[in-house]
């Protein structure tokens, strides 16, 4: 079997290192107040946009890679 | 420790010798009702019988039940309602092909029970980096990881034996490293999932007497995920999971929707003269795993590809234990 499928599983796995620091240090801190008993919620929902758009880098980034490492078999 | 060897080891034997015995009869009981399809890569015209969910199932519930008797946890009691949603949810498509929506909305609410009897932590830990508290967006965690979990090991279940042999694999793995991160009740929890993926595993192999059906593989998944979330390994879950990750994520990126595999028109994978598994030249099949390990390898057997799919699973359970080990190690 081909070694690209190892790199494409190793590089999954360095991304999500990535991603667990990236999230520890911008979601962790995240704090607000001003909105009194609603302060949970806004920094939830403000945890949430920021997730998800991680999610969304994250996919494309996985993307890239897919296309780049595979780029001989996609185009069979 | 030492407490939790005999409850282990009961529920251990329990789970093999119910999925062991009861099988067998579960063949002959379905032959009998004509539940069978077609093998399909299998040049004869070879009939298996489906769903090997009950066996699955029942060797879940006994073991789980036996460590519940013994350890009184509602984590048990959280991934038993959850798993055995599941196996209904899967049982339900099995009788009746349902939309490709139904599998990821029923499975949401099958993880409704571990919010419910509040058998998670906020925290989502990662390592190198610590943990992090989420409390609003780990229930929505919550929700997606059992449809993702059981839709994966699903959507892995295409040749004799991958997902049952996937499985053993990835909940070994991942017992070890609930045993790595100290976890011992839920490492102890987890072993009957592996249990019953190994003994299901000697009826499912090339060449398969019984497929696991969809009740099986969400049965499994789901018990998968909910181990993950009560066991607080979220993280180390996915890094053992990635292969069939993978498979999902390459499908889902060719394909661009939710859409359930009788639905999709041009098939990843064809047969040579001799029926051995090549990749297809059709652009608009999608792209999977074995596509992609066909394409790199030429044409295969369905049991090299098997074995191939399992040398990536171990590599992957290699990472989770690195991904343990690096969870006590903080930058």
């Amino acid at each position: 079997m081909k070694s690209e499928l190892f790199g494409f599983l190793f590089a999954m796995w360095c991304l999500i290192i990535i991603g667990g620091g990236i999230i520890v240090t911008l979601l962790g801190p995240i704090s607000v107040s001003g909105f009194g008993e609603f302060d949970w919620f806004v920094s939830s929902m403000i945890q949430a946009v920021i997730a998800l758009v991680l999610v969304v880098i994250w996919i494309l980034i996985l993307s890239k890679i897919k296309n780049w490492v595979f780029k001989k078999e996609i185009k069979l | 420790m030492i407490d939790l060897l005999i409850p282990t080891i009961i529920s251990c034997v329990a789970a093999l010798a119910v999925v062991y015995i009861m099988t067998p009869p579960l063949i002959k009981f379905l032959e009998k009702q004509n539940f069978t399809v077609k093998d399909m890569n299998k040049k004869e015209d070879v009939m298996v019988v489906r769903p090997g969910g009950p066996a699955i199932i029942a060797g879940i519930i006994i073991s789980e039940i036996i460590l519940y008797a013994f350890l009184q946890l509602n984590e048990i009691l959280a991934i038993l309602i959850t798993t055995s949603a599941a196996f209904v949810i899967g049982y339900v498509d099995d009788r009746k092909v349902m939309g490709g929506w139904f599998k990821p909305v029923a499975l949401a609410v099958a993880a409704i029970p571990i919010i419910a009897l509040g058998t998670y932590d906020s925290y989502l830990v990662f390592p190198l980096f610590g943990a992090v508290q989420i409390p609003v967006l780990y229930l929505a965690l919550i929700i997606f990881m059992i449809p993702i979990t059981g839709n994966t090991i699903n959507s892995i279940d295409v040749l004799n034996g991958v997902a049952s042999g996937f499985m053993v694999i990835a909940s070994f793995s991942l017992s070890l490293c609930l045993f790595i991160v100290q976890n011992y009740e839920i490492a102890v929890v987890s072993l009957p999932l592996g249990v019953v993926s190994l003994a299901f595993y000697k009826f499912h192999k090339v060449p398969s007497k019984i497929f696991p059906g969809d009740s099986g593989a969400l049965a499994l998944g789901a018990m998968y995920g909910g181990i993950a979330i009560v066991g607080d390994v979220e993280i180390i879950a996915a890094v053992a999971l990635l292969p069939a990750v993978i498979n999902s994520f390459l499908f889902l990126s060719s394909v661009k929707r939710v859409v359930e595999h009788r639905q999709i028109k041009g098939k990843p994978v064809e047969h040579t003269v001799d029926f051995k598994l090549q990749a297809t030249d059709d652009k608009k099949a999608p792209v999977t795993l074995v596509r992609l390990i066909l394409a790199g390898g030429g044409p295969m057997s369905e049991k090299q590809v098997g074995f191939a799919i399992f040398k990536l699973a171990i590599f992957s359970g290699f990472l989770a234990v690195i991904t343990a080990l690096m969870m006590g190690v903080s930058l």
